[in-house]
């Protein structure tokens, strides 16, 4: 018997409504994105090519959806296993944050009719970042695709097939290891070619693949943290903070090791007086890195770090931190030359906007229809 | 392998990674018969006559601005213009060539970098510098409209047409794209050729960097002969006295250098011009990916060792039952 069963609640509920409501009017825009181009619907511009459909959608969301990447390093690698329960909840968001980046991808592609220009070879330039942020993000989604089907044959009671595939998902569990290393890594080593435009606090050059891939992985328990909570409060279930705070151990090694390679980097190449220059840049830098240390001072209380609240605060705040440090460098602190601004329309908004709210639409239905929330003893 | 030694060997790996650039590319080297432009901000007297020259080559329409003089209003580079000229003003702005209460005048095209970030940048080889000429070219039937050219570009150069659905990226090919071919046959780009002034000048990079180099070594207030078109066979010359130049000739060196180059009397960040080290951040980018990646080795190694590291770990678990030591095999069990 499994260990794992679907949330026995109605679907739709007035909250699923709402989002319903918001995901039409996200549609809307992105209809007219397709009819009439990306000029009258974004605030992109030649200055600013990336807008936050790039920087929302796929930068932020799928460090976002990085649970089922930490939690797999976890299980899988450190061999902890008491952490799966957690992880189908965790794959489930990750396929949904990584379909989302996907499809941001795909709306944000000037030329998505050839879009498939990407995968024939004679065309791939290997020493782009891009190429292989594109190509492994794909592969990823079909990784994630696959790591989700023991789910769909539970539900279906689909036992030859799940015991065909168990045979060798440990496979498709190492691929799902080592691809977002290298893409949440390149993700950071994206930003080295802006030089200039990327301001000094944030252009890391050599550092930025190993920036993004800590703080893509604090992210990734962040939102383990942040869902399993959610559960508890918005499904009534069992607490998991016992299980939760040990990953906040976890947690305490990979915002130490960022601080000081953040900070070491600041100092060595002599930009720390820019953190008290008194503009944007010192200003988001102070708000971004308090972000970090907060969640760091409540885990190592071990008293705060019991404390579900206080743990839920804390995991947030670090969510909120990973994604202003993307933010920061690939949007409000960067600076393409004179002449140009950028804040996103509200067309361009709505449409991120939406499909958020189909992401957790998506997840919502799920979680209620397939076995992928942690088996309790009633609550 | 075991686990130990696996993760010393991904703390290795990441080792690597971090002193950024085992294999780290020096700045590319321009290429062996390198044409380009010279542009002498002191010949520039804004007539445009190049903007003009530049959309007629590319079939581009004048920005018009209603209500205004039937003239081309573009203030910047765009889908429709491919090169513009720009005012430097300060204060009065009555003395040409002058920092404080005068003005200045800037030409704004793609500047054919040497190492060029778009074409390091774009994941489809839309972007191409070609082998002999240095030129940087756009191919539409490869674009995905990514682009990742326009953040790797220090001079924002390449720009999408938002406006059109089916849009793409315009940035100017010195007047050789197939169907204008003016460098294949032998003529000079259009701006060159409309300059009247020869402040725009056509030539081999060799040519101009020697000709920029004579004229930073002139004495002010010297007569000059100034060449007009093409610098190897000019058509003409325009006599002139030598202005005071900053002794910095933009494009020698800045990220890897460009094979259009400016000189001016007024210092470059007040024309506009980004702050650019010598080394191309092309060069950086392309040594920490290919250092992290070691053309895939690096990660086909890691994927061996956590195929290895994961298929233990869920073998480990065969038997348990225990909800909270369970580790992985619910699968079967259900």
């Amino acid at each position: 018997m499994s260990h794992y069963q679907p949330v026995e609640r109605k679907v739709v509920t007035v909250p699923f409504m709402v989002l319903g409501l918001i995901a039409m009017v996200g549609l809307y825009f992105l209809v007219q994105r397709f009819i009439l181009g990306m000029g009258p619907v974004t605030n992109l511009n030649g200055g600013y090519a990336w807008g936050i459909w790039v920087v929302y959608d796929i930068v932020v969301g799928t460090a976002l959806a990085c649970g089922g990447y930490a939690l797999a390093i976890t299980v899988y690698v450190l061999n902890k296993g008491k952490y799966h329960p957690l992880i189908r909840a965790a794959v489930t968001a990750s396929l949904l944050g990584y379909a989302l980046g996907g499809v941001g991808a795909f709306i944000d592609m000037g030329r998505w009719f050839q879009f498939y220009n990407i995968l024939l070879p004679w065309n791939m330039n290997f020493n782009s970042v891009m190429l292989e942020v594109g190509l492994c993000v794909m592969t990823y989604i079909l990784v994630l695709f696959i790591e989700f089907m023991p789910t769909v044959f539970e539900r279906f009671g689909m036992k030859d097939w799940a015991q065909r595939l168990n045979k060798v998902l440990f496979l498709f569990i190492a691929l799902g290891i080592l691809l977002p290393t290298m893409h949440q890594s390149s993700l950071g080593s994206m930003l080295i070619a802006m030089g200039y435009k990327v301001h000094p606090l944030w252009q890391s050059l050599h550092l930025q693949p190993l920036l993004a891939l800590l703080t893509a992985l604090t992210m990734g328990f962040a939102i383990v943290i942040f869902e399993a909570s959610f559960s508890t409060v918005g499904f009534g279930r069992n607490s998991e903070t016992k299980l939760l705070s040990g990953l906040g151990k976890g947690i305490i090694g990979l915002v130490s090791a960022y601080l000081i390679f953040r900070f070491g980097e600041i100092l060595l190449r002599g930009k720390f007086g820019l953190i008290f220059a008194g503009d944007l840049g010192s200003l988001m830098f102070i708000i971004e890195t308090a972000m970090f240390i907060f969640p760091l001072a409540v885990l190592l209380s071990p008293k705060m770090r019991e404390d579900g609240r206080m743990l839920l605060y804390a995991g947030v705040s670090l969510l909120f931190a990973g994604a202003l440090y993307r933010f920061n460098a690939y949007l409000i602190t960067m600076d393409p030359g004179p002449g140009y601004s950028y804040f996103p329309s509200f067309p361009e908004l709505m449409v991120t906007v939406g499909l958020v709210a189909i992401e957790i639409m998506a997840y919502l239905v799920i979680v209620k229809k397939f076995p992928v929330l942690p088996k309790h003893a009633h609550a | 392998m075991n686990r130990r030694d696996f993760l010393k060997a991904a703390a290795g790996g990441a080792a690597v990674a971090c002193s950024g650039g085992a294999q780290a590319r020096d700045n590319l080297e321009p290429a062996p018969e390198a044409v380009g432009m010279l542009f002498d901000s002191t010949l520039c007297v804004g007539c445009k006559a190049c903007v003009s020259m530049c959309k007629e080559v590319n079939g581009m329409p004048p920005t018009l601005i209603e209500g205004k003089e039937a003239w081309d209003w573009a203030t910047d580079l765009s889908p429709q213009t491919l090169n513009v000229i720009k005012l430097y003003k300060d204060g009065e702005g009555n003395v040409k060539d002058q920092v404080k209460d005068g003005f200045a005048f800037e030409k704004r095209s793609c500047m054919h970098c040497v190492d060029p970030g778009c074409v390091s940048v774009c994941p489809v080889t839309a972007l191409r510098r070609h082998p002999v000429t240095g030129i940087v070219t756009f191919h539409v039937d490869a674009c995905i409209g990514c682009r990742t050219c326009t953040t790797g570009c220090p001079y924002n150069v390449p720009h999408f047409d938002y406006d059109d659905p089916f849009g793409q990226i315009y940035k100017c090919e010195m007047c050789n794209q197939e169907g204008v071919s003016r460098i294949d046959n032998g003529q000079i780009t259009g701006c060159a050729e409309a300059c009247p002034t020869g402040a725009t000048l056509f030539g081999s990079r060799v040519a101009l960097l020697e000709e920029a180099k004579r004229r930073m070594a002139l004495k002010p207030g010297d007569t000059y002969n100034y060449p007009m078109g093409d610098v190897r066979k000019p058509g003409s010359y325009h006599e002139k006295a030598t202005p005071v130049y900053e002794k910095h000739i933009w494009g020698e060196k800045e990220a890897g250098g460009t094979n259009v180059m400016h000189i001016s009397a007024v210092p470059f960040d007040k024309l506009g011009m980004p702050p650019l080290p010598e080394r191309s951040y092309a060069s950086i980018s392309e040594g920490v990916q290919h250092t992290l990646y070691s053309f895939m080795a690096l990660p086909a190694v890691a994927l061996i060792g956590l195929s290895y590291v994961v298929r233990k770990n869920l073998d480990a678990s065969e038997g348990e039952t225990d909800v909270s030591d369970d580790e992985g095999k619910e699968e079967e069990k259900s």
